[in-house]
Parts: structure tokens; C-alpha cells; sequence
């Protein structure tokens, strides 16, 4: 398939993003470059400097919220792409409609009580749903620890499921950014597959 | 003695049944986040001692680690 006809196909779908830290930050760029048309993101936060060692903002963003950081940063890459965002504090009540209408949904928070929450959320109340997860990458090293496994049609993680971020085993942009990038591949590849 | 697949993989448990809670005792899966599904349906926490696994039961398991 020629990379016109790719895009000319992802541009009819949506994927939803809750959380644009380091994962929800590079899985969209990852998509927004591969010409998925709708790309919602779902973020409270703003832009720390803290945060560059992995997330995908830039010094003079320090201070800006990550929802129009981002938007910022994809219109640099593409126009093609709609970006919306939401910026809020995900909770049970407000996910099903902050992401009503996404053909694929990518968790993407840091806490794993949040995953939990959002995991939760989806599966029951927006059922059939694809949701991709990102679960286990701090730290550095153990590369071909990080794997992509499907639960069901509607779940999939990927990461090691193993390492915890701590004081000790920081998050670091390449473990991050390839559980991302592994996120936005699953999610391109059930848009593919989706007429 | 009942036979369900715990990740794709096939197991023997020496009970008729049993609930996601003996389970988790039962195969000495520690304490940590996660996610469980039967049959592809969610087990919220709160269930996970009054949910039953039976015979033939198709659980999935997954961990959450904080990190993103």
C-alpha cells in the first residue's frame, strides 16, 4: 500500500489520548505523523521542565498547558490532522465524554491507580472500544522486556508490566518513547484493519 | 478439579471453583495493580470476592505499573 493511501485512510478515524505526558506526548506525535484525522488529547497538566527528559515539549513551552503545547507541536509536523483537546482531570464521570466517537482510545497516564480508573471505565461503559495500555518501562535497559499483548479484541497493553517508576528507576525517554511508539503502531494497525 | 486458561495458558486448580480473590491467594500472585477479565468482561476490584471462576474459564491478567 503506497503512504498516500494510508494516510488517505487513517484520516477518517479518531483516536482518543488520556494523558499527554511521555507516553500521551509521542504516541501523538507518532499518530499525527502517520495522518490519523481526529486526535483528541486529554490532559490537566502544564509543561514542567521536569518533564523534557521525555515528553515531547520544548523549553520555551515551560508553563503552557500540555493540551495546546502539543496542539502546537503537531500543527508544526502537519495541518492535516484536527486536534482536540480537553483540558480537564479525567474521571469516571467525564471520560465517556470527553472520548465519544474515537475509533481507538490510548491510555497514557503515569499513576497506576489512574490506569485502573480509566481501564475501568472504558471497558464497561464504552465496551468494544479498543483500548491500548501502557504498563511497565521505567528505568533503562531490558529492551526486549517491552512487549505488545493482546488481551481481546478491546484491550492491549504494552510495556514490561514489571518495572515501577520510582526515586530510583526514573522514566527515561527511551523506554517511554518505544511503549508509546509501540501504542501508536497497535493503534495504527486496528485502523488499518477497520473499513 | 476444575481446568481455566489464566493468560493463554492452560491451568489445573485442585477446587470445583473458586473465587478471583482465592485465586490470586491461591496461585500466590502478590499484592500490585491490575486489571482481570473472565470471559472478556472486567472484574471491578470491589467483585474480585464475590466473582466465582469456574471450569473452563477463560481469566486474563494484567499488571499496572506506575510510569508514563
Amino acid at each position: 500500500m503506497k503512504i498516500s493511501e494510508v494516510r488517505s485512510h487513517l484520516l477518517k478515524f479518531t483516536v482518543g489520548i488520556a494523558g499527554a505526558g511521555g507516553l500521551g506526548s509521542n504516541c501523538a506525535i507518532a499518530l499525527a505523523r502517520s495522518g490519523v484525522g481526529t486526535i483528541i488529547i486529554a490532559d490537566y497538566d502544564i509543561v514542567e521542565a521536569l518533564n523534557l527528559n521525555r515528553q515531547y515539549y520544548f523549553t520555551d513551552q515551560i508553563g503552557k498547558m500540555k493540551t495546546e503545547a502539543l496542539r502546537e507541536n503537531i500543527s508544526r509536523i502537519t495541518h492535516d490532522v484536527k486536534v482536540v483537546t480537553h483540558q480537564m482531570t479525567l474521571d469516571r464521570l467525564n471520560i465517556v465524554e470527553a472520548f465519544r466517537g474515537c475509533d481507538v482510545i490510548i491510555e497514557a497516564f503515569d499513576n497506576s491507580e489512574m490506569k485502573e480508573m480509566l481501564i475501568e471505565t472504558i471497558q464497561t461503559k464504552m465496551a468494544g472500544i479498543p483500548l491500548i495500555v501502557g504498563s511497565g518501562m521505567a528505568g533503562w535497559g531490558k529492551t526486549n522486556a517491552i512487549i505488545c499483548r493482546r488481551i481481546d479484541d478491546s484491550l492491549y497493553v504494552c510495556g514490561d508490566e514489571a518495572t515501577e517508576v520510582s526515586e530510583d528507576l526514573p522514566p527515561l525517554a527511551p523506554r517511554v518513547g518505544i511503549v508509546a511508539n509501540m501504542q501508536a503502531n497497535i493503534a495504527v494497525e486496528i485502523l488499518m484493519n477497520k473499513k | 478439579m476444575m481446568r481455566i486458561v489464566l493468560n493463554n495458558r492452560e491451568e489445573e486448580l485442585c477446587r470445583e471453583s473458586m473465587t478471583v480473590s482465592e485465586m490470586l491467594i491461591f496461585k500466590k500472585f502478590s499484592y500490585r495493580m491490575r486489571i482481570i477479565k473472565i470471559n472478556g468482561n472486567l472484574i471491578p476490584k470491589e467483585n474480585y470476592d464475590s466473582t466465582v471462576i469456574h471450569d473452563g474459564d477463560d481469566v486474563q491478567m494484567l499488571y499496572l505499573m506506575s510510569g508514563g
